[in-house]
């Protein structure tokens, strides 16, 4: 699993194994820390952005807040229904819970990589990369885990005995589903461009220089913009977050998956929530906005790397936050339109264009027949997607299918 | 900016300190002033209680909260001044609406509602005022239990005179006391003049021949609220 990292091709001795210790200690530590303060910036700009405080009460603008609401809930009753699959009901929140925690995992949060380094530190004598795993299925990892943690929603909907969450349940796994279609073939495009499913090597792909040198090489710009927009939109799905959190619309099903749920374990889908959106934009950050790489002008490399690395996540987490609190909820027939008919065929697409170029690249053939050959191809696809589309609904108006 | 401009409708928000929160626990929102909150049972301005125990309260009260038991005034020592009163009196607030028909049904405005809802217990036994919590203190003003938030205003206007002047009444009632008097207060006077709208809606058979509504009575008394004549002669413009 470690594997990739320098720790670990030498000899593994106590200290290494202390390193890797330290090393999960200090990602289990940032990621608790991360998620309390996301609750409270996102509680806190949501409220700016709607001319209201927020929490203003809990320690200086109310940063403790989510701390409070942590204690509160450890003391509150813990609620088993009677109909409830004993089981799978408490089975449920940690298997939310535990990828998310996991996910994080193979995120590079520093290191240097300015002027051609290759993002590893120092620790005792040792060198390794700041990140706690660099695994060869590398980002693979996080897109097995973010489908765990639908078995998550869909088991505590399922296992709770009642109906609001059976239905939210079965939102949570259509919408999962077939997000996560248009969250793989984007994340494609970004392992060809880069030619590898480590995350390290991802980031040492975008670190290098762009166009002219001054341009960088951002994987938003190498692999086109497509794949980042239909990242960013499917991760909102997957997420669970407005405007498109129909798995817990509250006005629908009350709180759908965790409507049965109380005490510490609705704690545990909370802060699973907010731990996702962190560790997503993370991987975002990752994939697209070239991870920790940055110049750094003077000072140690690696802290600069940590520093970019916040700056870019804190910066598509306010995003995030601007998103939700300017959109409605969509309606459920309009996220399986954008699912299915505009997010899944654009990537496709995508990939296709960019598989070509790549290879157009390696043959040296003519680059201007080849884009005009691709546009010509692209364009009879689309118009036949759109005729499909339109056919199918008329054919839905005429009441032939249902 | 088609799709996009609400986000930037949202954005414009950030930072201008434009707020529509009220602090709840340390400031409360202007109550309206006849809203319903907890009774207070009133007494005459000798002192004498109000109730005479018709059990009128508990008989219209859609949430059965209300109990009334009536007994003999005591011919030495009556605590009404009628021929019963109210022996015990009990409000569950548990099941209490504040629908208010209590106050409309009691003949003698011994029943009425302060401004104050805030008021909790922690067991099922509380939640039940007795007469002993309802009835008005010797200044007139309703009690302040320790487990009640009363903030300034919220104890006054409780008398029958707030039912009987609202000012979306009909007109022909205005400045016409047709309440009793009060402990602390006494008779109270009629409430300021009602507006255009209100005059306009005057039954025709009220108008006489020169197109005039019937003068209303002068004010009673002074208790604050005193009779403004210069909007009143407007609030009757065709004069």
């Amino acid at each position: 699993m470690l594997g990739g990292d320098p720790l670990l091709s030498g000899q593994v001795d106590l200290a290494v194994v202390l390193i890797v210790l330290l090393k999960v200690v200090l990602v289990f530590a940032f990621l608790l820390v991360a998620t309390m303060l996301m609750i409270w910036f996102e509680r806190k700009v949501v409220g700016d952005l709607q001319n209201r405080i927020g929490p203003n009460t809990a320690g200086p603008f109310g940063i403790l807040q989510t701390l409070a609401d942590g204690i509160k809930f450890f003391f509150k009753e813990d609620l088993l229904p009677d109909k409830a699959e004993r089981r799978v009901f408490i089975l449920a929140p940690l298997l939310t819970v535990v990828p998310a925690f996991l996910l994080f995992s193979i995120v590079p949060f520093g290191g240097d990589f300015s002027n051609g380094s290759d993002g590893t530190v120092e620790i005792f004598g040792h060198t390794t990369y700041l990140q706690l795993a660099n695994p060869p299925i590398g980002i693979l990892f996080a897109l097995a885990m973010s489908s765990i943690a639908v078995y998550g929603v869909m088991l505590a909907g399922w296992s709770s005995g009642s109906k609001y969450p059976l239905l939210g349940a079965v939102r949570a796994s259509a919408q999962m589903v077939s997000y996560e279609a248009a969250l793989g073939l984007s994340v494609c495009a970004v392992v060809l461009t880069t030619g590898s499913l480590e995350t390290h090597q991802i980031v040492s792909f975008q670190a290098g220089d762009g166009w002219g040198g001054i341009v960088p090489n951002w994987n938003l710009l190498v692999a086109g913009f497509v794949p980042f927009v239909v990242f960013l939109l499917a991760s909102q799905a997957e997420l669970n977050r407005p405007p498109f959190d129909l798995v817990e619309a509250e006005q629908e099903l009350v709180g759908s998956y965790h409507t049965e749920y109380s005490s510490i374990r609705f704690a545990l889908f909370f802060v699973a929530e907010f731990m996702n959106s962190v560790t997503m934009a993370a991987i975002i950050v990752t994939l697209f906005l070239g991870g920790p790489a940055g110049p750094a002008p003077i000072g140690p490399g690696w802290l600069w790397g940590v520093f970019w690395f916040l700056l870019k996540t804190v910066i598509l987490l306010f995003g995030f936050v601007w998103v939700r609190g300017t959109l409605p909820r969509v309606r459920y027939d309009q996220l399986m339109d954008l699912g299915w008919k505009v997010l899944i065929p654009l990537s496709i697409g995508w990939l296709l264009v960019l598989a070509t170029f790549h290879v157009a690249r390696e043959q040296h053939w003519n680059g201007v027949v080849v884009v005009a050959i691709a546009a010509t191809i692209g364009l009879i696809f689309f118009g036949l997607l759109r005729f499909a589309i339109a056919t199918s609904k008329a054919k839905r108006l005429e009441g032939v299918i249902d | 900016m088609g799709y996009l401009g609400g986000f930037l409708v949202s954005l414009r928000q950030m930072g201008r300190k434009q707020r529509v929160t009220t602090q709840y626990p340390k400031e409360k929102a202007p109550k309206p002033i006849r809203v319903h909150g907890r009774h207070v049972l009133n007494r005459y301005e000798d002192g004498m209680e109000k109730c005479i125990g018709c059990e009128l309260c508990a008989g219209v009260c859609p949430a059965r909260c209300i109990y009334v038991r009536g007994a003999d005034n005591p011919a030495d020592d009556p605590v009404s001044p009628g021929e019963r009163y109210g022996y015990i009196y009990e409000i569950n607030y548990l099941r209490c609406i504040h629908c208010d028909l209590c106050v409309e049904a009691c003949p003698t405005e011994a029943i009425t509602e302060s401004k104050m809802f805030e008021f909790s217990f922690t067991n099922r036994a509380d939640a039940i005022y007795t007469k002993a919590e309802l009835v008005v203190a010797d200044d007139g003003m309703p009690q302040k239990l320790p487990w009640e938030d009363w903030r300034p205003g919220e104890d006054l206007h409780t008398s029958a005179w707030m039912r009987a002047t609202a000012p979306s009444g009909d007109a022909r009632f205005e400045g016409v006391v047709g309440w009793s008097g009060e402990l602390g207060y006494g008779l109270r006077a009629p409430e300021a003049a009602q507006d255009v709208k209100d005059a306009v809606a005057t039954p025709l058979d009220m108008i006489d021949e020169h197109g005039h509504a019937p003068e209303p009575h002068g004010p009673v008394g002074h208790d604050g609220l005193s009779h403004d004549e210069g909007s009143h002669d407007e609030g009757h413009g065709g004069h």
